[in-house]
């Protein structure tokens, strides 16, 4: 019996979207899903920097004066939380909703209808989250790691539902990455093979790999906690024989890898970002991907680099201290080859170069701050103080955030249409630059004067560093409200931009006219 | 080029895959317990020492030329109100010999309480050489208000311990698990009204 192959009735006549507000809950479209995520992260992104406003704001000067110690817990852990997991992850999700389709020449994702659901996940989630707030007992107050029996026999009654909050993200992100390795192992273009993907679709390749091996880890480390909590069980409880340490190994199983979640898709952003500017191809591509495969592997075998201190027998902490440092040999090509991209390039530094130059340097301190920490004999020094928190924000902000805004600077006038302004858009770059510095980098020195981490108050002999560091925090998050209204007065009344809107750029997406169709690619592109 | 349908099967196939991947990981998570578990009581890294040691007096071979230095080491933790304290400090001894030592719990509170101890071995790779005959650790402990109790340990510091190993220290965690032992509080409470019923 022969198949009749139904086509695509939309070649005939493009119709856009459907109009209202319904069409934002139903859409299976990777355009709509990736403005969704984007506008979510962007909202966490400010939520949970307005709690860290509230931590610098207590941290200005010494002394407890706004608020009581228990908050603080609770706005350091909720801090973290949303900005791991509302604002950086899914602004990486949304980035790979827009771009992955476009840039290997597909229509749209693999499994559209669980896109949908995949995003739509995370406001409930989030919303369960933050709800624990206004709960009796208070939120989350034990640190964005939740380091048990801390957070089993001592946490507060939310607990549990932090717990569901975590199990509802973590299905997010793993459909999210079968959805994407589905996407990209089906439906390239013909003749687009691997080795001719681009570099931003590989890191996602790679990423979505490290997601659904390590989420699970996660989601298993939260169900013991359930059941410690609840069903009498002593995974972690020392007293029923078990062991707070093995808490500690499974989470950093997942968190390990999870912080190279975080920075792999902004490799793929700015080694994109780069050629584009320097007008010279992007340098040592084969070595990029090994590279990128290579941290990833290695991503799995360094855990034990959060725990120096637990205990360890010596030759475990040798071990851990040698991959930890060996991944710094596949990070270090990376840098290099991107300074070769702009080697005698012809070099323009529109806002996204900026951002994108700007990684390439402060990414690098912060990984050489996390070299300093993978030496043990020195980590026993700075453990748990602020030089920890120095190097994770460095990598952070000016790493993952910075590529992410780099990226929306970038593809803005191919999402709409239209050109952000400017000047206004290397303002908030150099706001953002100078803000992210004066902020962060004091903490490198009061964590070697030794102030410890996640204290709402601290000795006297800190207080400068700290009083630094608490006005960067206030230019850098207010310069994020700046973005935004740079972004929608983009939006609503920047100039019409090209479908190749920046001279330089390369990829399937400068094809398509700007702002992109709602349905692209609805017949594949042929790839050279 | 491949058609809609091979490419449809081919996510499909995709799909799949990824799904067994998943379920491989949730398996490896749900088996990292037991993992851990045998990983510590083969190399001893997290301290625990394992359970009854039986000891045959013809099979163990003194080791004379050399001491091992044995401290001993008592914490309540959790809020236990017990008092806690090991008769000696710690004590010198030869790899393959059996000594005792004793340890003294009293209960100062007005109410029968029940608790456990959980020791734990540093150096992690001595732990596994840390044989036990008799311990006080191996069952819970119920004290009558203001009763003190005399809980020996019988050890041997096992002869094929390597010799860079000069020192080991014992420490034991005294836990309150009244709450879980129900059952013993209440066949205590019953012995006492029986004996008093008795008078």
């Amino acid at each position: 019996m022969s198949e009749v192959v139904h086509t695509d009735h939309h070649d005939d006549h493009d119709h856009g979207p459907e109009k209202g507000l319904l069409r934002w809950l139903y859409t299976t479209n990777h355009k709509d899903i990736g403005t969704l995520y984007l506008w979510f992260s962007f909202l966490m992104l400010l939520i949970g920097g307005a709690l860290a406003l509230v931590i610098r704001t207590e941290l200005f000067q010494p002394g407890l004066q706004f608020i009581e110690p228990a908050f603080f817990n609770q706005m350091t852990t909720n801090h973290g939380l949303i900005m791991v997991f509302g604002a950086i992850m899914p602004a990486f999700v949304g980035l790979a909703n827009w771009l992955i389709p476009m840039q290997v020449g597909a229509p749209d994702m693999a499994l559209p209808r669980m896109n949908n659901l995949s995003f739509w996940i995370l406001p409930f989630a989030f919303g369960m989250m933050i709800s624990t707030f206004f709960m009796d007992g208070g939120g989350p107050n034990f640190g964005w790691t939740f380091y048990a029996p801390l957070s089993t026999t001592y946490g507060p009654p939310s607990t549990t539902y932090f717990i569901f909050a975590v199990h509802l993200m973590g299905a997010s992100s793993i459909m999210g990455s079968i959805n994407i390795i589905a996407t990209i192992l089906n439906m390239r273009a013909p003749g687009m093979t691997l080795m001719k993907m681009p570099l931003f679709v590989w890191t996602w390749l790679i990423t979505a790999f490290l997601l659904i091996a390590v989420m699970p880890v996660l989601a298993g480390a939260v169900t013991m906690m359930l059941f410690d909590i609840h069903f009498g069980t002593s995974f972690f409880n020392a007293a029923g024989g078990g062991d707070p340490v093995m808490f500690q190994h499974i989470f950093w199983f997942f968190g390990h890898p999870e912080v190279y979640i975080m920075i792999l898709p902004a490799f793929g952003i700015v080694s994109h970002i780069l050629p584009a500017f320097a007008r010279k191809p992007l340098f040592g591509y084969t070595s990029m991907v090994w590279a990128v495969a290579s941290i990833a592997v290695l991503s799995f075998v360094v855990w034990a680099h959060h725990m120096f201190t637990v205990g360890m027998p010596l030759f475990g902490q040798a071990f851990f201290m040698g991959a930890t440092m060996v991944i710094a040999i596949p990070t270090g090509v990376k840098v290099f080859n991107w300074i070769a991209t702009m080697w005698r390039g012809s070099m323009t530094f529109e806002t996204p170069m900026l951002f994108a130059v700007a990684f390439v340097i402060l990414f690098t301190m912060g990984g050489f701050s996390g070299l300093m920490l993978a030496i043990v004999p020195a980590d026993y020094q700075y453990h748990d103080t602020y030089f920890v928190v120095a190097h994770f924000h460095y990598v952070l902000v000016p790493g993952a955030l910075f590529s992410i805004i780099a990226a929306v600077y970038f593809w803005f006038p191919k999402w709409t249409g239209k050109m952000y302004d400017e000047s206004l858009g290397k303002l908030h770059f150099w706001l953002s630059f100078i803000g992210v510095n004066i902020t962060f980098f004091p903490q490198h020195f009061s964590g070697l004067a030794g102030m410890p981490r996640r204290i709402p108050d601290y000795a006297l002999q800190f207080a400068d560093f700290n009083m630094i560091s608490s006005v960067g925090a206030f230019i850098f998050g207010f310069s994020q409200l700046f973005f935004m209204y740079v972004l929608i007065k983009g939006i609503r009344s920047g100039k019409a931009a090209d479908g190749l809107s920046w001279e330089g750029a390369k990829g399937l997406e400068w094809t398509l006219p700007s702002p992109a169709p709602y349905h692209s690619f609805t017949q594949p592109p042929k790839v050279s | 080029m491949s058609s809609r349908l091979e490419q449809q099967a081919g996510i499909a196939k995709t799909v799949k895959k990824l799904c067994l991947v998943l379920v491989g990981m949730v398996g490896f998570v749900f088996a990292l317990v037991p993992i851990y578990d045998l990983f510590c009581e083969v190399t001893g890294l997290n301290g625990k020492t394992g359970g009854q040691y039986t000891y045959v007096e013809s099979e163990m071979e003194a080791d004379l030329s050399r001491e091992v230095r044995v401290n001993f080491i008592t914490n309540t933790n959790q809020g236990m109100n017990w008092e806690f304290w090991p008769e000696k400090g710690a004590i010198k001894v030869n790899p393959g010999t059996i000594h005792t030592v004793n340890f003294f719990v009293r209960n100062p509170s007005s109410i029968p309480t029940v608790g456990r101890a959980i020791p734990s071995v540093a150096p992690g790779l001595a732990a596994g050489y840390f044989h036990k005959t008799e311990c006080f650790c191996f069952e819970q402990q119920l004290l009558a208000p203001g009763e003190v109790m005399e809980m020996p340990l019988r050890f041997i510091v096992g002869p094929e311990i390597p010799g860079d190993i000069k020192e080991i220290s014992l420490s034991y965690a005294l836990f309150d698990i009244t709450e879980e032992s129900a059952d013993l509080i209440e066949s205590f409470n019953n012995g006492i009204s029986l004996a008093a019923a008795g008078r």
